[in-house]
């Protein structure tokens, strides 16, 4: 039991070090975020209004953009998992004598905890923009966001664990995570939306994610958060037991 | 009892059956090699004596454990460098150590020692701190001896130790395998295709093909088991030369490789003279002669009819990862 415990640790650790050594992947995290917050958030502003409601519209989706800050990074990291496949790494773990439970499990507090540094570094620049936080609420941003990327790496692991190469990883943030951000109301209220798009925004997670953290960051939200909570950590359930299935079914 | 038993190893793939009942001995302390061209099945065999594939029929037993009913202490007893990378190149070479420790169950206070150890044994301490990204192809690979050392395995196996590596840093290899099995006393269980490589580094060689072990035994015993020399007659027409020596109690083999025949002499420069004359009766016009020593070549020849062909190694292992990982032509 020892042993996998310090192998999950490792794991963790493994995705630190990579995570923290590529600069440029720090760095990149930011930008696409950086420009919606700056960008959008300011100049959409005036004309938004009437839609965000009284707060300006730079508060209203920073919350939104957490979210899809902690969607990307987290699928990302989850769906690495093909290139250490492609490169021989995860052979290498395969192998060892622990458990596959042990390095999924590592694998996605690692890849979490990266991307809640990413959410972290985003709202540290969203605060730098203009945006407040309500700071008591912090520890419960900090669980959120954790929840959040957790079940999300366990996501992107489930697809990689099915993936044969790189040709799926476009398909995948193509056809699932970019509707999935924008069918969330991380940029525009989900009342006013036409009907197919709230019915289609029921099914997306990250619905709930973003409604969640609104709640928590901008003290508002459009459901009770007992309803999104509930449904996160549902999804939370269902996502780390298909990836740990999954990847315990990868043929090396 | 011996190491490493396996008993009709089987496995299939469907309807092709890449390994076909296999029955080894390996015997501790000893590098055995197994021979063969590319796809002849010897990293499916390795496969599953590491655990990495599940038999079809048949067991196998590595240091006494069943590869199958008992995985976890196979993988405690065995180290591997597999064919392909198997890296983390982002993370240093004392960090892959580490991490590779730790999963064996090597404790936080020796981890440090043995890391300490197994690199110097492969000269690379100066490298300690070094990304892995930065290495050369032999550094890469000696890394993974290394590794594959450091939790004190009684077998480690190597998938083509040199595929890929130049000539000087293949003889590097061979070098620090022999120094594992001279100092450290390692059983050292390896695939290759190349025939000098089978030949001076092994002491035992199982020659597969088409899944099936033709021929087991040291190099020189198979050598001399084609019963003398090999002579080789450049002809036009090596089929008729064959017809003219066969019967003759002195040849102990022909085979006909294109636009020659190879046959088994035995005590071959004294019937050099003979062959030429019987070629010269039978009207078979002779290109050239040639003898020599029979090589693993030779043996290979012999018992599966076909030449082994070493493909080039030129191209570099991570290039192919990278190829294979982004699609080809992109």
């Amino acid at each position: 039991m020892n042993n996998e415990l310090t192998a999950v640790y490792f794991m963790w650790k493994r995705e630190l070090i990579r995570f923290f050594r590529s600069k440029s992947r720090v760095i990149g995290s930011l930008g696409m975020p950086f420009f919606y917050l700056a960008i959008l958030g300011t100049s959409l502003s005036g004309a938004m209004r009437p839609l965000a409601g009284s707060e300006n519209y730079l508060q209203f989706i920073m919350p939104g953009i957490l979210g899809m800050v902690l969607l990307f990074g987290s699928v990302f990291s989850g769906i690495i998992v093909i290139m250490d496949r492609q490169f021989g790494f995860l052979k290498e773990t395969l192998v060892a004598p622990v458990s596959r439970t042990s390095i999924v499990i590592g694998k996605s507090l690692g890849g979490a905890t990266t991307a809640v540094v990413q959410g972290l570094l985003m709202m540290a620049l969203a605060l730098v923009l203009g945006a407040s936080v309500e700071v008591q609420n912090l520890p419960y941003v900090l669980l959120l966001m954790a929840v959040i990327s957790m079940a999300f790496v366990s996501m992107g692991i489930s697809f990689a664990s099915l993936m044969e190469d790189m040709h799926g990883f476009q398909l995948v943030m193509n056809f699932l995570v970019m509707p999935m951000f924008f069918l969330s109301g991380a940029l525009f209220p989900l009342q006013d939306a036409p009907g197919v798009v709230q019915y289609l925004s029921y099914i997306d997670p990250l619905t709930y994610a973003v409604d969640a953290l609104r709640f928590f960051i901008n003290g508002q939200s459009s459901m009770p958060i007992e309803v999104s909570a509930g449904v996160l950590i549902a999804f939370l359930a269902v996502t780390t037991t298909a990836s740990a299935y999954l990847f315990g079914k990868i043929e090396s | 009892m011996s190491i490493i038993e396996t008993k009709d190893l089987t496995k299939r793939f469907g309807s092709l059956v890449a390994v076909d009942s296999i029955s080894l001995r390996i015997e501790e302390g000893e590098i055995f090699g197994l021979l063969g061209p590319n796809g002849a099945g010897k990293t499916t065999t390795i496969s599953m004596l590491v655990t990495m594939r599940k038999p079809t029929s048949g067991h196998a037993t590595v240091n006494g454990f069943d590869v199958v009913k008992d995985a976890d202490r196979t993988r405690r007893s065995i180290g591997i460098v597999f064919q392909d990378p198997s890296l983390d190149e982002e993370l240093t070479a004392y960090e892959n150590l580490e991490l590779h420790a730790a999963m064996y169950g090597l404790g936080a206070g020796e981890r440090g020692e043995r890391i300490k150890e197994v690199l110097s044994t492969v000269e690379l301490s100066d490298r300690t701190h070094h990304v892995v990204k930065t290495f050369s192809g032999g550094m890469r690979r000696r890394l993974e001896i290394a590794r594959g050392l450091i939790h004190y395995p009684k077998v480690l196996f190597l998938d083509e130790p040199t595929i890929g590596l130049d000539p000087q840093t293949r003889n590097h290899v061979w070098e620090y395998i022999k120094k594992l099995k001279e100092e450290h006393g390692i059983t050292v269980v390896m695939t290759t295709h190349y025939m000098e490589e089978a030949d001076s580094l092994c002491d035992r060689i199982a020659i597969i093909d088409n899944g099936k072990i033709i021929a087991s035994g040291t190099p020189s015993e198979l050598k001399e088991s084609l019963g003398g020399d090999i002579v080789v007659v450049k002809t036009g027409e090596p089929g008729r030369l064959e017809k003219a020596v066969r019967g003759l109690d002195w040849i102990r083999g022909t085979k006909i490789i294109d636009g020659a025949i190879s046959l088994n002499v035995f005590q071959g420069e004294k019937r050099i003279a003979d062959i030429v004359e019987l070629a010269k009766k039978g009207k078979v016009p002779v290109l050239s002669v040639g003898i020599h020593q029979p090589t693993l070549d030779d043996v290979f020849l012999y018992y599966t009819g076909r030449e082994i062909r070493a493909e080039s190694g030129s191209v570099k292992d991570s290039n192919r990862v990278r190829m294979k990982a982004w699609g080809r032509g992109r």
